[in-house]
């Protein structure tokens, strides 16, 4: 809870910081979630029922209250990624990982969904893995990307 | 022609304040603090720029009336929650600019008096939340924010970028503003507006990322000279992102009074593969979809109302003719019934139950019933929805209908003309 403690004191304990103090307490949770205790902790904190608190964090897609993958595989179902073929980069990443959107490989390192749009449709289709976006898929580019980061070529 | 907004993409470090001065910049803050501050908004409002988030509403009279508004602290705030399908063209101004925005904000902050302000970055950008960030810490560094800026006593402006979670309501300025005090996003009731009653209910002056940036220009080079860019009703020019079918998508800086076949086939280098355009969907998904035999409309707020249609955020997607009108719409009603916030009905249930007619009619198993039901739900939701997001989530569907009807009837009688529907029979039975 040190690491919780010290994120809160960095945005001064203020509930109008919520979103952004659960936003980092997500990255650092190497879960890509937010544990129960943790927003219990952040709850009590910042002197607001539990329920408030998760009513925002399942309001936003961003958030997880289930522990998933090192890496979340976003696809984006948009109408310009959907005109582009995304449909087939969909399942692809399903054949690939062996995952259904939602799921999460047994080694937790991917967690597949499907995504509103992020703006990349200059590249579309597109995905997203962490920060960083992919667009323009090909099969073979899919496989070299899904396999560097099993590589464990990214951090983060 | 000259370029407002894009001149400096791709030639300047982003967030070196000392390469966007060498470029031209801040120019336009220091000859606001040399004006009037009434002077300095008749500039705007000479220049015919309109709200580029969207709702195009005049700049130059909403800063008017924000200015009159005595009450205060006021508060500066930047919608960058870029979400509507098929935007990205405020992604690379953060990007690729930051400082235009930056001095756009400072200009309005010097004028209002306001002393903070916020950039709310939606949460999917969080890589180039990082080049903004680093952007106003030097313009800290440099004296162009915090306090005494330029060294005038008394000028005094913070900003701060602030991130979204995935929230496509958040584009709703109301929303907005509940989100960077930590809510969640849901919009407010209208009247009192954001300029009286926004940020901690106190008057908000609030635009979108490429409204402020064209500010700086303006003030510098004149508002005549912006407005004369472009056409008698929209001054100056507008980034367009191109998307879809078309050879060469991207972002374009274009003059208004362009053409969408311009953009779409002299900057756009035509259809994909030679295929045949079948329809536009123009200003993201909660824009209308109509055929080539409208693309001649001149990109104007003026012309494309009377058309029927409306700018919103200058996304153009180019949908071929391998693609079926009924699927595409599904798609796009998947998306407001993912993003729908909850808080009205209309929009809630409405988005939920077109995509449950919508579901049958690519099944092959919707009837005339249904395909009535959807349309009187559409007339419903835009009547009645609580905010413009239940509004406009049925435009899509309102111009698919009223350009392909045919389509829609051969689906309840079990065809899709493009195959890409199953027509497995399943849903609904």
């Amino acid at each position: 809870m040190e690491k919780v403690k010290e994120i809160l004191n960095r945005y001064g304990n203020s509930k109008d910081n919520l979103i952004q103090v659960m936003l980092e307490l997500q990255n650092m949770s190497g879960t890509n979630s937010l544990p129960h205790e943790w927003v219990v902790f952040v709850a009590e904190a910042l002197d607001m029922p539990v329920s408030r608190v998760y009513s925002v964090i399942t309001f936003y897609s961003m958030f997880g209250t289930e522990p998933r993958g090192r890496y979340l595989v976003e696809v984006c179902k948009s109408g310009p990624c959907h005109v582009s073929g995304a449909k087939n980069v969909l399942q692809l990443l399903e054949e690939k990982l062996g995952l259904k959107p939602g799921e999460t490989t047994e080694d937790e390192v991917f967690t597949l969904i499907q995504s509103s749009c992020f703006g990349a449709c200059d590249i579309a289709p597109a995905i997203k893995i962490g920060e960083k976006v992919y667009g323009n898929l090909t099969s073979e580019k899919l496989s070299e990307i899904v396999d560097s980061y099993r590589e464990g070529q990214h951090n983060g | 022609m000259d370029k407002v907004l894009s001149a400096r993409f791709g030639k300047i470090k982003p967030d070196s304040i000392e390469e966007y001065i060498q470029a031209g910049g801040y120019e336009g803050l220091k000859k606001t603090m040399s004006m009037e501050h009434l002077d300095a908004i008749e500039e705007i409002k000479k220049a015919n720029l309109f709200g580029r988030g969207g709702a195009a509403y005049p700049t130059g009279i909403k800063w008017e009336q924000a200015y009159a508004i005595q009450r205060g602290p006021k508060y500066m705030v930047c919608n960058a929650d870029e979400g509507e399908p098929g935007t990205f063209k405020d992604k690379h101004i953060l990007s690729e600019d930051p400082f235009e925005l930056i001095e756009g904000m400072t200009i309005g902050a010097y004028i209002m008096g306001a002393k903070e302000g916020y950039i709310y970055i939606r949460g999917e950008y969080a890589a180039i939340q990082k080049i903004v960030k680093s952007a106003i810490e030097n313009a800290k560094k440099a004296g162009y924010l915090g306090k005494n800026i330029l060294g005038r006593e008394g000028f005094d402006f913070e900003l701060k970028v602030v991130s979204g979670a995935g929230a496509y309501v958040c584009g709703e300025n109301t929303a907005l503003v509940e989100s960077i005090e930590g809510k969640t996003g849901r919009p407010r009731q209208k009247p009192p507006y954001i300029k009286n009653c926004g940020l901690y209910q106190m008057p908000t002056i609030l635009n979108n990322v490429e409204t402020y940036s064209c500010i700086p220009w303006i003030i510098k080079d004149g508002g005549e000279k912006f407005s004369s860019m472009g056409t008698e009703f929209s001054g100056g020019t507008k980034l367009m992102c191109l998307s879809g079918n078309v050879n060469n998508r991207g972002v374009y800086e274009i003059p208004f009074g362009t053409t969408l076949r311009e953009l779409i086939f002299n900057l756009g280098g035509g259809m994909k593969d030679g295929r045949k355009l079948k329809f536009v969907h123009l200003g993201g998904s909660s824009g209308s979809c109509f055929p080539e035999s409208m693309i001649d409309t001149k990109i104007c707020y003026y012309d494309l109302k009377k058309a029927g249609f409306s700018l919103g955020s200058g996304a153009v997607l180019v949908v071929d003719d391998t693609h079926c009108a009924v699927d595409y719409l599904k798609t796009v009603m998947e998306f407001f019934e993912e993003e729908s916030c909850g808080k009205c009905t209309p929009c809630r249930e409405g988005n939920h139950r077109l995509v449950e007619i919508l579901d049958k009619m690519t099944e092959g198993t919707a009837t005339m019933a249904d395909f009535n039901k959807m349309k009187s739900l559409a007339q419903t939701m835009k009547t009645t929805s609580f905010c413009g997001l239940g509004q406009s989530a049925p435009m899509p569907l309102i111009t698919l209908v009223k350009y392909f009807e045919e389509e829609f009837l051969e689906h309840i009688n079990g065809k899709c003309r493009a195959g890409v529907c199953s027509m497995s029979g399943k849903a609904g039975k």
